[in-house]
């Protein structure tokens, strides 16, 4: 399991492997916001919590179908398949090295980006917080719809419909709790809900995801 | 080390093969025959364990299984493709290996800079790290020149004499002193049943 995580990481990191990709994005859907809105400052403080949370969403969801396509595309998921590792692992590990190229910079970069909508203060560190609980599950939900639209050309737009609606949990929650600070009041409950969601996914969804390939594999 | 009794075995929900028994000894190997589209590649992934059978008892050691594709990507280097095959498999990628398949001078090449015969080697020797003594090989010369087609044939030898067994589905001559398999008397009755839900979705 270890030797694919460094595998995918490493792949990323390559020439056309996509690392960053998912944090320029975010960091450009961010920056259009204020042009789009206006320059004033307490609607762009209001709405801040909400458009950080979708943009991250939506930086996630950019590199997901890469996560079992290019795999699939080059035979290597069924030579995975055959291997000794169980395919609840590789789908664990592809999560893994999902969430370290596109989670991880996501919660890194969100404070600064914050910055730029005149995010309040308080809301700084449960907007870490939230990101780091949260992006977790973005990524298992993603790797169990990219397991379900394996092998289908043009899987992508039917992947982002599929996966979105499963985003909608974490999107609440981890925006409320950034909202919450936001206005002074107590951000744990949410915290600890999107922190729930995105272990109840860890528990479950590597096992469907390995499921929904053994079923594309055939 | 490979036992199927009355094995049937479907694509797509056609059936395409039935009644097929097969039995297979460590050192022994077995060339499959056939036309285009009869089900060598089919009956190979079945007892690969990738797909389920349509009927019939399946009993097989876990196997190496090699597929029309190599699984090489293309921006990791030939040695990096290797030791993450071998990692994987809990093995490790024998000195031996890079003389057996030619494949020393391309140790530091990007996947995606290899020829087509040398992208097949890489997915050959890819067998040899798995530690697997069962092979399943589809077409494993596809592409191959006639001097790395014998080198792979020694190496398969080798293989067998040391208590492999393989599967191997061709329409070359390896040089393998080795039963063939015409599967063409198996063909499943055009009225056979599916084993699969896809005749309805």
């Amino acid at each position: 399991m270890r030797a694919l995580v460094l595998r995918d990481l490493r792949i990323a990191m390559r020439a056309g492997g996509g690392f960053g990709l998912g944090l320029a994005f975010f960091l450009i859907v961010v920056v259009l916001v204020p042009f789009g809105v206006g320059p004033e400052r307490t609607v762009l403080a209001r709405i801040a919590p909400g458009i950080l949370w979708v943009a991250a969403l939506l930086a996630a969801l950019l590199s997901l179908d890469r996560i079992f396509a290019l795999d699939h595309e080059d035979g290597s998921l069924a030579l995975l398949a055959t291997a000794p590792l169980p395919l609840e692992a590789a789908a664990l590990a592809k999560a893994l090295a999902h969430w370290i190229t596109t989670g991880l910079p996501l919660t890194l970069a969100a404070p600064a980006l914050g910055i730029l909508l005149d995010l309040p203060g308080p809301a700084y560190g449960p907007l870490t917080l939230s990101l780091l609980a949260g992006t977790p599950a973005l990524s298992l939900i993603g790797t169990f719809g990219a397991a379900v639209t394996v092998g289908n050309r043009r899987g992508g737009l039917l992947l982002s419909l599929l996966v979105l609606p499963l985003y909608v949990p974490v999107l609440i929650f981890g925006a409320d709790g950034v909202r919450r600070a936001a206005e002074g009041l107590d951000p744990a409950t949410p915290l600890l809900l999107v922190a729930g969601l995105s272990l109840g996914c860890l528990a479950a969804l590597p096992f469907a995801a390995a499921a929904a390939l053994r079923v594309n594999l055939r | 080390m490979l036992r199927a009794a009355r094995l049937g075995i479907e694509r797509g929900g056609v059936p395409l093969l039935q009644g097929l028994d097969l039995t297979l000894e460590a050192g022994a190997a077995l060339i499959l025959r056939g036309p285009n589209g009869i089900g060598k590649t089919s009956l190979l992934r079945v007892l690969a364990g990738l797909q389920p059978p349509m009927e019939g008892q399946l009993e097989a050691a876990p196997a190496a299984y090699a597929g029309h594709r190599d699984g090489v990507k293309p921006t990791l280097t030939v040695a990096e493709n290797l030791f993450f095959w071998a990692e994987t498999y809990g093995g490790s990628v024998p000195d031996a290996l890079w003389e057996a398949f030619d494949l020393g001078r391309l140790r530091g090449r990007p996947g995606g800079a290899l020829s087509a015969g040398q992208t097949r080697r890489l997915g050959l020797a890819r067998l040899a790290v798995t530690g697997r003594r069962l092979l399943l090989l589809d077409e494993p010369t596809v592409s191959l020149d006639a001097a790395s087609v014998a080198r792979f044939a020694d190496w398969l030898r080798a293989h067998l004499a040391g208590g492999g067994a393989a599967i191997v589905a061709t329409h070359v001559a390896l040089g393998l002193e080795a039963p063939e398999l015409d599967l063409a008397p198996f063909r499943a009755l055009a009225g056979a049943r599916g084993g699969s839900d896809e005749a309805f979705l």
